[in-house]
């Protein structure tokens, strides 16, 4: 580890955390229909969405909320099936790419709706442009659009005052999508593709170049619209690359500042909305609390992936090669082992999924944490959206449980946590460990799920408790080496980001209806305060356990016991 | 209206919007802002034909250009199929591929200064990597030195003019070209030797 790497960390974290208060303001703002900037310039858009939409805007209840987002789920993922199946009648499709194949399409259609943005295909030898672009980028906005709302609306449930009826209203769905996408997701995506492509970001609609490179050969270069897609896919944490090496391509991240901008706006939104949920609840020490809790677990894991890629490759012990700048199998000389390490922490923390390196290639334990991430649930700042209402989902399992150790009935912001809640948060913590776990161990007696592996031993594990990790948690990143587009694994995955996506946001919108008729009382002696370092580490302690100990006997067999085999020089 | 009109109406919308108006548009004002970066960043050679593209890495082998680092695009340096080995810390794939381009890299710089860097043996994540550390560069020095007849101080000069710093003095990490350093040879020493 270097100095250098270091600053780099902690300058990253800098720049989240000094832009949190100003988005976080100008993001409520938005959602709650005050006045703001882009009002003006921009409110012709909105009002046009809302008139060629049919939507009136009247307050809803939790079940036609959700109702409106699943028939809109349902009807986008239709839509982009068709766009990938129908490319070769299609427009924008200048090197003639056939239809896609039906299984590769549906995991790819499940994929970006529920914003996991796997790629089980090759980018460049499988999309036209206009799949990338109307298919693919299209679910870039609405499924981060949707992830706003949707945090938005469990925020209003638990700062709503209640009239003390048994469901209350959390908010129109339709409004909520169109705000996030009118005044934020749109205008910053178009500033910073283009400050992509004066970094030397591509983004045309050429046929691929061949060229006769320097010693004679011949190579033909992918072209493509890539800035617009990849401002979008970092910001709504997406993370579907338009090519099959994703970020690490340098034509969808050509260099240090690019690189970093990429990793900025991940977190930006979801660094944001903690401050605006403390906004909400006029309890700005409500949102830093929770800021804070993901800080110290960002923090945590971005140190060992560090510690562990900048210790080098076993493998090479030996050999007379040297080492000094880390494990660089898989990563790329201008982001080195720092940034590597930290892009890969960043986008699990979050449920982006790009990457910049391949995790595949991670040492054990470098390896370890981006999986423990996307398993603690995406709570560290997380998704768009799902960050919050994941992080408040655990903050309700906080509160009961400290409720249980001193017998008392727990509150959140005044409001009781009584029986229907706490079932809720429950069946939104379960269905997680159950999709991964049970689909993993089916993979890994099935030939059919472990003929896909790219690696032996417990390595082979890893890959396979990846991938349903991530599709679960609507990550999408991989170890890549995985050879996904299988009819088992496209079913397979496909069926478990639908499940890990809309299992678990059904009863977040139903805790939010839930709370949101409840009458706050003010805080008496007894209350737990949940604006303090105290509640900080409860929260902590709760997300970890909550995750590391379902997951932890997966884990000791993959890249625990990796560890071990690869510091005695074992190789398989 | 009921939930499912609207949500038929709002997937249009918002597919015309974001799906189509939005790259389209980012599309137009790049090619008018940028043309150079949104057209891929390519290079010319001496005769002013294009050679490859700046940000993608190309094969070398001859030992009068400097060689990049291996790669898992397609057969190597495919830049229509990127993609990193993928291979995990307890491969035996990966230590063989390893083993052999170290048994290459000694074969072939008999006069290389020191142990191998650790770059010049391992597959970048996009295959397409078009950089080296500059220790990978300097590593290579006497190698083209000898096969273009030069002196070793005069081709490391070309390499340490090449070596691109972090951004702002801290972001990201020191880089050498290859194709820019390898066109700077040809310009250098000229483009064929009287052997070809």
């Amino acid at each position: 580890m270097t100095a250098n790497g270091w600053i780099q960390i902690l300058f990253f974290f800098g720049a989240i955390a000094l832009c949190a208060k100003p988005l976080g303001v100008f993001l409520h703002r938005v959602m709650e229909g005050e006045r703001h900037f882009l009002a003006g310039p921009l409110g012709w858009l909105e009002r046009l969405v809302y008139r060629l939409g049919g939507v009136s805007g009247e307050e809803q209840s939790w079940r036609a909320y959700a109702g409106g987002m699943l028939a809109f789920s349902a009807f986008t993922l239709l839509v982009t099936y068709l766009i990938q199946r129908l490319q070769h009648v299609l427009p924008f499709n200048p090197q003639g790419l056939g239809a896609v194949e039906a299984g590769s399409a549906f995991n790819t259609a499940a994929s970006f709706t529920t914003n996991t943005n796997w790629q089980g295909y090759v980018g460049e030898a499988t999309m036209s442009y206009l799949s990338q672009m109307a298919g693919l980028a299209w679910h870039n906005f609405i499924s981060a659009a949707a992830g706003i709302a949707i945090a938005t609306a469990l925020a209003r449930g638990l700062t709503r005052k209640g009239d003390g009826s048994r469901w209350g209203t959390i908010g129109n769905f339709w409004v909520d999508l169109t705000r996030a996408t009118v005044y934020v997701l749109l205008p910053l995506c178009l500033v910073i593709a283009l400050l992509f492509v004066s970094q030397g970001m591509i983004q045309n609609l050429a046929p691929y170049q061949e060229v006769a490179t320097l010693e004679g050969g011949k190579q033909v270069i992918a072209m493509g619209p890539v800035a617009s897609q990849e401002a979008i896919k970092q910001l709504g944490t997406n993370g579907g690359g338009f090519f099959n090496a994703n970020a690490a391509h340098p034509f969808e991240n050509p260099n240090a500042l690019t690189n970093f901008l990429s990793m900025f706006l991940i977190f930006l939104i979801p660094g944001a909305l903690t401050c605006t949920f403390g906004r909400m609840a006029k309890d700005p020490k409500q949102g830093w609390a929770l800021f804070g809790a993901m800080s110290l677990l960002f923090l945590v894991g971005a140190g060992v992936t560090y510690w562990a890629e900048a210790d080098g490759n076993p493998i090479l012990a030996g050999l007379p090669v040297s080492q000094p700048i880390g494990n660089m199998e898989g990563k790329e000389s201008r982001f080195g082992v720092a940034n590597s390490a930290l892009y890969a922490t960043v986008t699990t923390d979050a449920s982006c999924g790009a990457v910049n390196s391949m995790h595949d290639s991670f040492t054990p334990l470098g390896g370890l944490v981006p999986l423990f991430n996307i398993q603690l649930g995406e709570v560290v700042f997380g998704g768009v959206g799902a960050g919050l209402y994941g992080i408040l989902v655990m903050a309700i399992l906080s509160v009961f449980i400290a409720g249980l150790m001193v017998g008392r009935t727990p509150e959140y912001l005044g409001k009781k946590i009584e029986t229907r809640e706490v079932k809720l948060a429950m069946l939104y913590a379960l269905v997680f460990p159950l999709v991964i776990l049970a689909f993993t161990a089916w993979a890994s007696v099935a030939p059919y799920g472990l003929s896909s592996r790219n690696n032996e031993g417990p390595h082979g594990l890893s890959e396979i408790l990846y991938a349903f990790t991530s599709a679960t948690g609507n990550n999408g990143s991989a170890f890549a080496g995985i050879s996904a587009n299988t009819p088992f694994y496209n079913t397979a995955l496909g069926l478990a980001m639908l499940m890990g996506r809309f299992w678990m946001i059904v009863p977040v919108l139903a805790i939010a209806g839930a709370l949101s008729g409840k009458k706050a009382a003010p805080p008496g002696l007894g209350t737990l305060p949940t604006g303090g370092p105290l509640f900080v580490v409860l929260l902590i302690g709760v997300t970890v356990i909550v995750g590391a100990l379902t997951f932890f006997p997966a884990l000791a067999l993959g890249p625990i016991v990796e560890h071990f085999l690869a510091q005695a020089g074992k190789v398989l | 209206m009921s939930e499912i009109k609207i949500a038929l109406r709002m997937t249009i919308v918002t597919l015309v919007l974001t799906g189509l108006v939005y790259p389209l548009a980012t599309t137009a004002l790049a090619q008018v802002m940028f043309p150079r970066g949104a057209g891929g960043s390519l290079v010319h050679g001496g005769d002013g034909r294009v050679v490859g593209s700046e940000l993608i890495g190309q094969p070398f082998a001859s030992p009068r250009y400097f060689q990049p680092r291996p790669s898992a695009a397609g057969s190597g340096y495919d830049a229509s199929a990127s993609s990193g080995s993928n291979l995990g810390p307890t491969s035996k794939k990966l230590r063989d591929r390893i083993v052999a381009d170290v048994e290459r890299l000694r074969k072939e710089n008999p006069q290389a200064a020191g142990p191998i860097p650790s770059d010049l043996v391992t597959a970048s994540a996009s295959g397409l990597d078009p950089h080296l550390s500059p220790a990978a560069a300097l590593w290579q020095v006497p190698r083209v030195a000898a096969a273009r007849g030069a002196s070793a101080d005069e081709v490391r000069g070309l390499v340490e003019s090449r070596i691109e710093p972090r951004f702002l003095g801290f972001l990201g990490e020191p880089t050498v070209n290859v194709l820019l350093l390898n066109l700077d040879l040809d310009r250098r020493f000229g483009r064929r030797m009287a052997a070809d």
